[in-house]
């Protein structure tokens, strides 16, 4: 019997085909005109084009809500899971499978909410895999309730004289978890800064996170007008190792500040700042440990040394 | 290294050896004594002796009762016969008590009888006279033969601090009055310490020769099991370990978890050796994580389990119907503990076949097996893999506390390559055949694993159709609903009717599932030396019902079922064969049926014995 090891899963060729970027695409979103989902997706299919990703290598996990419709547009692998629970079933693919390039795709209620728990433990976990936290600030397809990330005051069908509690830093919370390995943010409203992002996040080896402030037109239609009108109202960390902008685009942007991502300190103190968005990559250590490094230790093993190894097993209870 | 030369390791049989053809022994002592260790190796000797054995710990729900409370009582029953043994019996006929308090806790429970021999630790007679006088009236009031034993001063010949040990002093005890080979008993004590120094083993081993060399002198007591003549090859373990051991003989290479009793030393076992065998273990953040977990490396094409216990599974719901709805393979071990809620979270029993088979929301087909020996806890984890691929559908293996922590021998499988999940398929996808392409029939349908070219598909637990898109049709629904449900049916095609045990006609016919096999079995074939027409039938497959029910049910003129799960009374307050509330199985066999099945069933946390099942027989037929 044929067991397909660490290494044959990982070199398995897949012929000489150029994917273009049609060949990621599939259907019609159903999102709404406007929406921060379809810049990411648009940026997305561009990053498995510009990496040559094999279609059929890639999956795309998601939980509930409007952004995880995401794996529905992707012509790979897809799982449209339950609201909440994206990380657990994207980790049990990776564990056994390390030749799968695995993204999640998640939103703010998905993720910093019903699935509090799991967004915790993937963090601690590490594992290889590229997380995109589409986050709008609101519940959109359950029509406008309060999101854990709605600023106090939003006016919503569950406050509608406005929510009464801070809302839950996502950069602050992941940067807050031991072993977090990649935390960055960007907004939908700079496709430069969108793909460059999620391109380092996918180059990173481990967990990487990214948070995508996005708009609602439907719901929130006016939360970022001004942001997006005032070019002070973003903070752009740069580095030699941080998310890289061609210079025209780094022109947009009238705050610049200088962040080594090797600095937590720094990367806290700057998830915390009050007037101005802060847009980057806060954090990153390439040399983590890896959970899926130790789900892989003994894939493939042959039948015969697993057959040997039970009966041992079954000798220390024989009669 | 020590030697055994200044120990009488040959003995012959004394004269005043009695022969009978099985025992029932016990252990009680408060939490932490080590009486459980004791036992387990009695069992475990007297099994690769030969003898039939069945174990059942006995077990307090707090993890440190305060010492010498009768709600305290911890330890553990030794069932030993000349043949097979399939349940605890009835009740004792030696105890051995580290305190007199922890019997009252098992008389409670009606472990013993008039006769019942009990041999005691006698340091509590000066320690706690007044209590230690009255328990030994007590004691002797109710029939019971105490022999009082100096254990502490005796271990104290070897060891410093009785505590640790003592259970070691009365296996050696043991050993002698049942004529167990003492070397064996010694392998046995070096496979307990195997991972302490050899000074431990070698106090442990003294203390061995201590309790036997005691007994020896002081006891006139002593019996005779004799094992078959030739029992096969055989290898001796719990149910848990057996199921851990099918895990690994399935081909299963993830197991992902959160601690639960009593389904936790599952993963215990396998985290020991699994990764030796090509598989590992997950423990995950909490029970939904953990199913979630194995779901997803199912979906990826590696075969996955998850283990649980009652609370756990209420947990994991959602999950079980995202893996129906989009038809993930995948093998759900639940052991069943007392529910609902926590509920007695060390005992036994039979609850969740109803949350099982119906936990979800909307119409969520699964198969649902039971194995009824630790015999089947191995096999039956081969059989739910092959079931969860062939039929792309959950498997639930319904176990229980009893058949999880009993120790039995049973005969040494074979480990074959047949028993494993094929590899991961990589070839490519058949561009014209779609992900869900539902025969028409079965409803069966080949799944694509990613890495496979052209099989690219989304999974979704939205309603979807054959090509995995969402539904946004109402006939969608309807049809892969259907799909779905044709599957149970196509299993059906697979099973035959169930043997009964006993004649195929008569008076009354039992049902039952799971662990509660052994008792049943013993108290028909008692009840029919008597000349009573009772027979029994045992179901393994409760999803789908195994076929022929009806058929075999109209032969018997009365049919109830035995379960450990509540049921009303008939002539309870309120309650009247209108407002009674049925056992689990005698529900679905009502409505699957529609003859007027009865049951009998307690929520004592207890494992059913022969003789209470033989008193409802003679009740049942007055």
């Amino acid at each position: 019997m044929l067991e397909l090891t660490h290494d044959d899963l990982c070199n398995m060729s897949h012929g000489e085909t150029a994917f273009s970027i049609d060949d990621y695409k599939k259907g019609v979103p159903r999102w709404c005109p406007g929406c921060g989902d379809n810049s990411v997706l648009n940026s997305v299919q561009k990053l498995c084009k510009d990496k040559q990703l094999v279609p059929e290598k890639t999956v795309f996990v998601s939980g509930i809500g409007c952004s995880s419709r995401f794996p529905h547009y992707m012509n790979t692998y897809g799982f449209h899971g339950l609201h909440g629970r994206a990380f657990p079933v994207a980790e049990g693919v990776k564990f056994r499978r390390p030749d799968l390039n695995v993204f999640v795709i998640t939103g703010d209620g998905d993720c910093c909410s019903i699935g509090t728990a799991h967004w915790i433990h993937a963090i601690r976990y590490n594992m290889n895999m590229t997380v995109l936290l589409l986050d709008n600030s609101i519940y959109g397809l359950t029509k406008k309730q309060t999101s854990p990330t709605s600023a106090t005051g939003t006016k919503s069908n569950t406050h509608p004289k406005g929510s009464v509690l801070p809302p839950i830093n996502p950069i602050q919370t992941t940067l807050s978890v031991s072993n977090a390995s990649f935390v960055a943010q960007t907004v939908d409203w700079k496709p430069a800064h969108v793909f460059e992002t999620i391109k380092a996040a996918y180059e990173h080896p481990g967990f990487s996170f990214v948070r995508v402030i996005q708009r609602c037109p439907k719901f929130m239609g006016d939360l970022y007008e001004t942001t997006i009108a005032d070019q002070s109202a973003l903070t752009l960390l740069t580095h030699e190792n941080g998310i890289k902008l061609d210079e025209k685009a780094e022109k947009s942007f009238k705050n610049i500040i200088q962040h080594n991502p090797s600095d937590i300190n720094k990367g806290r103190e700057y998830a915390e700042m009050k007037d101005s968005i802060p847009i980057g990559l806060f954090y990153q250590n390439k040399n983590a440990p890896r959970y899926d490094e130790y789900g892989a230790h003994n894939i493939g093993m042959p039948v015969t040394e697993r057959i040997t190894a039970i009966n041992k097993e079954l000798d220390k209870y024989a009669v | 290294m020590i030697t055994t030369q200044s120990f009488p390791i040959e003995k012959e049989i004394k004269n005043r050896s009695i022969t009978v053809s099985q025992h029932v022994v016990e252990i009680v002592s408060d939490s932490g004594e080590g009486a459980q260790k004791a036992g387990q190796s009695f069992g475990s000797i007297s099994a690769k002796m030969g003898n039939g054995v069945w174990t059942v710990e006995i077990i307090p729900a707090e993890i440190q009762p305060p010492a010498r409370s009768r709600a305290g009582a911890s330890g553990i029953r030794i069932r030993i016969g000349s043949e097979k043994v399939t349940n605890m019996g009835d009740h004792a006929n030696l105890v051995v008590a580290l305190n007199e308090q922890v019997l009252y806790g098992r008389i409670a429970q009606d472990a013993y009888t008039k006769d019942t021999v009990i041999l005691l630790e006698n340091k509590w007679a000066l320690k706690n006279k007044e209590e230690y006088t009255t328990a030994l009236a007590d004691f002797n009031a109710k029939g019971f033969k105490v022999i009082e034993i100096p254990m502490e001063a005796e271990c104290m010949k070897y060891v410093s601090d009785a505590k640790k040990g003592k259970n070691m002093w009365v296996l050696g005890m043991l050993c002698e009055i049942y004529n167990r080979d003492i070397t064996k008993a010694e392998d046995q004590i070096r496979e307990v310490f195997k991972k302490k120094s050899e000074k431990v083993f070698e106090d442990n081993v003294n203390l061995l020769h201590g309790g036997y060399n005691w007994a020896k002198e002081n006891l006139d007591l002593n019996f005779e099991i004799p094992p078959p003549e030739n029992a096969g090859d055989q290898i001796v373990m719990n149910g848990n370990e057996a199921m851990a051991m099918g895990v690994m003989a399935a081909g299963i290479e993830v197991c992902a978890m959160y601690p639960i009793t009593p389904a936790t030393s599952i993963s215990h076992k396998l985290a020991e050796c699994f990764e030796n065998a090509g598989g590992i273990v997950h423990q995950a953040e909490d029970e939904i994580a953990a199913i979630g977990f194995a779901i997803g490396s199912s979906y990826a094409g590696k075969t996955a389990l998850t283990v649980t216990s009652g609370p756990g599974l209420a947990l994991k719901t959602e999950f079980i119907g995202l893996a129906v709805m989009a038809e993930v393979p995948l093998v759900i071990i639940d052991v069943q503990r007392g529910g609902p809620s926590t509920g007695l979270p060390t005992k036994v029993e039979q609850g969740d076949l109803l949350a099982a088979l119906y936990g979800e929301a909307g119409d969520a087909p699964k198969i649902i097996i039971a194995p009824s020996t630790i015999e089947e806890c191995f096999h039956f984890v081969i059989k739910a893999r092959k079931l969860a691929e062939q039929f792309r559908s959950p498997v639930f293996i319904l176990s229980d506390t009893n058949l999880a922590t009993g120790v039995s021998p049973f005969p040494r499988p074979k480990i074959n390559v047949e028993s494993f999940a094929s590899p991961i398929d990589q070839s490519t996808w058949d561009k014209n055949v779609s992900p869900f392409d539902w025969d028409p029939k079965t409803g069966i349908s080949k799944r694509p694993i990613p890495g496979q070219k052209d099989g690219m598909y989304t999974l979704t637990g939205l309603a979807h159709d054959e090509d995995s898109k969402v539904a946004y049709e109402p006939e969608i629904n309807q049809k892969s609903s259907e799909a779905r449900s044709r599957k149970i049916a196509a299993v059906l095609q697979t099973l035959k009717p169930p043997v009964v045990n006993g004649d195929e006609s008569g008076d009354l016919l039992l049902v039952g599932w799971g662990s509660t096999k052994g008792a049943i079995e013993e108290a028909v074939a008692t009840a029919r030396k008597s000349g009573v027409k009772v027979s029994s039938l045992h179901l393994h497959f409760l999803s789908p019902m195994e076929p022929g029910l009806e058929d075999i049910f109209k032969k018997f003129k009365k049919v109830k079922t035995v379960e450990l799960n509540y049921s009303d009374t008939i002539g309870d307050p309120l309650i009247t064969k209108k407002s009674r509330r049925y056992a689990q199985l005698a529900w679905l066999l009502r409505a699957h049926t529609l003859v007027d099945v009865d049951c009998y069933s307690n929520v004592f946390g207890q494992p059913i014995n022969p003789s209470k099942v033989l008193d409802m027989i003679k009740e049942k037929l007055k």
